[in-house]
């Protein structure tokens, strides 16, 4: 379905259940001054929704993590959420974060979405505009127009998508798109297959580039510590930049670790990174992992099952087998 | 790091042992005088699953070479399921350093109880034997923690 | 006005790295532009800006300030030394150039930050002219002119080659020991650069921000109150990412680290938009993500301006708009608070 039509029904139900009372607000996509400065939008009544909600390709970002507060604010939230973003809804839930209660969900077909980084690394600058035209993105520039395919334009995080289909909603709006993806572990297990030197050489190169400004930590939806351990000086570790390669590794190997077994891999870390780091490896690294070592299990699936490092089986491989020692 | 006056490589090593099987391990290991190297410096843990991966990140970080896990063989922990959970979380910690291209030889974890006195010598005499060969650690150094 | 051909630019790379180190933007392994000390063979990047800004270099996310050496009942104190070699940074944007006045203003005021003052004295800044700005840029908005960047020497990119002019004394000592290497040129073809690069700027989107709203020590109250704030600040991270890659900001945080067998004392950058900015032991003076996002906004647009003749503590170059993972940046709020006083 085109989303302009997906984004007229949007529109159309927030407004009936605004005006109805059944939801106090709405969380969404809000316009900026240029195309695709898009902020998540919080809306309290139809001509706020009117005049700021938006909804096209260049609307990433996921919205599950702001109905932690949400949730606990009086009145219900109506929030649309992706398909992926629904994963991240689900084990928000499941770790009581969110109060479903008070949280209604509207699932929304995505076919991939595109952000101006990627456009930008194409070698598209200047950008105006940006028009969906079926498969292909129109940009204006200031220097002319150009136009890309959609599929070229996709954010990596989009072309491994791992699923196209919302596994939580109270009601859903259009058709869900036919997934088309790439192997998401194919990096991964192109690492692997690295010598440790090439590997190491690999990550010092991606890592030393942090400037930590923990973006991906903020934004991550697994990442929902009231305070981290990083940020307490009690912990002996707290740091507000990284000093060596040590703490570049620590604070990107205990972020991963932590939200193991928890991350959907919603690919939200590698958006946000103003450095290009591909943080989004590590976590499919634990993905693999759990997958290979204690059976395939995708976080935020459903609400009930337990978490791979919450539980364990009497014939679990030894660390050592696990990577290989023996 | 240690280099005595021959400047041979002299490893440090850190163990966490579990207070209910390892560590007793270790006393055991001391009364029946079996040798294992100095260097080795044991943290005494309630159990095994008390170790925090940042606790191992920690001991690179102020100068071990190598991390050892001694917990009580699988079934028989002392809270009934600790271990396990270590289990886990250590075949996925050491599975990830592999995986930033870290040695993988540096990080360990056996299972050794309390009556095994002789296992924890010689446990402890491979792994030393082991990092000396590997040599300093390098990839997950903090040079300020360096002595000078 | 001195010239080099397009192809030759290696030559000049050369003759200044082989003196002195020098640091030009070259693309990194995620395809951006990153400020890198030049080797043999590295390309000059085409992008227009660097992720990180200039201000690296004077003011670099961490440094060692002090080791304190315990030995039994004795304390050791070393003071970290200070930059004492000469250095070349190529390529930084008119907007970047700008941004160096405003944290002058802030490190070499009194009490003067002498690691800061001596990175200033050693390097030689050369300025790049932007040919082909992009729709995040708005240094015109405070009177920057990206066809004539400052610096001790400004570079422009014509057809044929790279044109230098020396704007300072240690400009013209650069130029003077690159007398083999450049050739005389006039000033027509810069010219005709200037005249394109002025056509582009006219047409830039955020060319008209309304700037002239800000600043303004008598309203600054008003615009403290503003109800704007929480709006626009609801969707915010939290994350520092807009103010690591502001080449304005300048706050640092300095903290000892215990390394075992002494103390290492470091300095480093710290945001407004932490949890534990300026925390005191009474508690955080900005207890919520409201407040610390006007903080950022607030010192930039008048805190700043009103302590320093009315210099902004923005330069325009446009990177926050770029980074921020939920595009709120500084034109949207500029946009939004003079909306809003026209409403009222």
């Amino acid at each position: 379905m085109q989303t302009a039509v997906i984004f007229e029904e949007m529109k159309k139900r927030a407004k009936e259940l605004l005006s109805n009372g059944t939801v106090a607000r709405v969380v969404a996509w809000q316009t900026g001054d240029t195309c695709y400065d898009v902020t998540p939008g919080f809306f309290e009544s139809v001509e706020e929704l009117d005049e700021k909600m938006v909804f096209n390709c260049l609307c990433g970002a996921n919205l599950s993590k702001y109905l932690i507060t949400l949730s606990r604010m009086p009145g219900k939230t109506l929030a649309f959420l992706k398909p992926c973003d629904t994963y991240s809804f689900n084990q928000l839930v499941k770790e009581h974060r969110i109060i479903r209660e008070n949280v209604m969900v509207i699932a929304i077909p995505c076919e991939g979405m595109t952000d101006v980084e990627t456009l930008r690394g194409k070698g598209i600058t200047g950008v105006l505009s940006v028009t969906d035209k079926d498969d292909t993105l129109a940009i204006e520039t200031m220097y002319g127009e150009e136009s890309i395919a959609k599929k070229d334009a996709m954010a990596e995080r989009c072309r491994t998508c791992k699923s196209k289909t919302a596994v939580a909603f109270d009601e859903k709006i259009g058709e869900t798109a036919e997934n088309v993806s790439e192997d998401r572990f194919g990096m991964v297990a192109k690492l692997e297959a690295m010598t440790p030197d090439e590997r190491y050489e690999f990550w010092r190169g991606e890592l030393s580039r942090c400037i930590r400004c923990n973006a991906c930590r903020n934004v991550c939806p697994a990442c929902s510590c009231e305070k981290c351990v990083f940020d307490n000086p009690d912990s002996g570790i707290a740091q507000k930049a990284a000093v060596n390669s040590f703490e570049e590794n620590m604070f990107h190997i205990i972020r991963a670790f932590h939200v193991a077994g928890r991350c959907t891999d919603c690919g939200e870390c590698s958006r946000v990174c103003p450095q290009n780091i591909p943080l989004h490896l590590l976590n499919r690294k634990f993905i693999k992992d759990i997958n290979e070592f204690y059976g395939d299990y995708q976080a935020g699936a459903d609400t009930e099952s337990r978490a791979p490092l919450n539980r364990f089986d009497n014939n679990d491989v030894e660390p050592c087998d696990a990577v290989g020692r023996k | 790091m240690q280099v005595n006056e021959t400047k041979e490589f002299v490893p440090t090593i850190v163990a966490f042992c579990c207070n209910w099987c390892s560590y007793a391990g270790a006393d055991l290991a001391g009364t029946n005088r079996l040798q294992y190297p100095a260097n080795v410096k044991i943290i005494r843990v309630p159990c095994s699953c008390r170790v925090n991966p940042m606790f191992i990140l920690r001991a690179f970080q102020r100068g071990a070479d190598g991390v050892i896990l001694c917990g009580c063989h699988p079934g028989d922990c002392h809270y009934t399921s600790g271990n396990y959970f270590t289990r886990r979380r250590m075949a996925l910690l050491f599975s990830m350093l592999e995986y930033l291209g870290i040695e993988k030889e540096r990080t360990r974890l056996e299972w050794v109880s309390a009556a095994e006195g002789a296992k924890f010598a010689a446990t402890m005499n491979d792994f030393v034997a082991t990092i000396t060969r590997l040599g300093e650690n390098k990839r997950l150094e903090d040079l300020r923690c360096k002595p000078q | 006005m001195k010239m080099i051909q397009k192809a030759e630019l290696f030559r000049l790379f050369d003759a200044v790295s082989a003196n002195e180190k020098l640091y030009i933007p070259a693309d990194n392994t995620a395809g951006k532009a990153e400020y890198s000390v030049y080797k043999d063979g590295m390309q000059l990047s085409s992008q227009l800006n660097t992720v990180r800004s200039a201000k690296d270099f004077f003011f670099p996310q961490t440094e060692n300030m002090a080791d304190f050496q315990v030995s039994g009942k004795n304390i050791s104190v070393e003071i970290a030394p200070r930059m004492d070699e000469d250095f070349t940074i190529f390529g930084v944007r008119a907007c970047d150039a700008k941004s160096f006045a405003v944290l002058d203003n802030v490190f070499l005021g009194d009490p003067v930050d002498t690691f800061y003052q001596q990175r200033r004295l050693h390097a030689t800044v050369v300025t790049m002219a932007c040919g082909r700005p992009e729709e995040t840029c708005f240094c015109t908005v405070f009177g920057i002119d990206p066809a004539n960047p400052m610096g001790d020497v400004s570079c422009w990119e014509t057809a044929e080659g790279y044109c230098f002019a020396a704007n300072t004394e240690k400009g013209e000592k650069w130029l003077a020991k690159l007398d083999g290497v450049l050739f005389e040129t006039d000033e027509s073809t810069v010219i005709a650069t200037k005249e394109k690069i002025h056509a582009i700027t006219e047409r830039l989107p955020l060319g008209n921000l309304p700037i002239e709203k800000f600043g303004n020590g008598d309203e600054m109250m008003e615009y403290f109150g503003r109800p704007e704030w929480k709006e626009l600040s609801r969707a915010c991270l939290g994350c520092g990412t807009c103010t690591f890659v502001c080449p304005t900001c300048q706050c640092f945080d300095i903290r000892d680290f215990d390394t075992g067998h002494g103390v290492k004392r470091t300095r480093c950058w710290d945001s407004c938009m932490y949890s534990d900015f300026t925390a005191m032991s009474a508690g955080q003076p900005r207890p919520t993500q409201v407040e610390r996002f006007r903080q950022r906004f607030m010192h930039k647009l008048f805190y700043y301006p009103m302590k320093n003749e009315g210099l902004f503590g923005c330069v325009g170059c446009g990177r926050c708009l770029q980074k921020c993972p939920v595009s709120l940046n500084i034109a949207k709020v500029m946009n939004a608070l003079s909306k809003g006083k026209e409403e009222n």
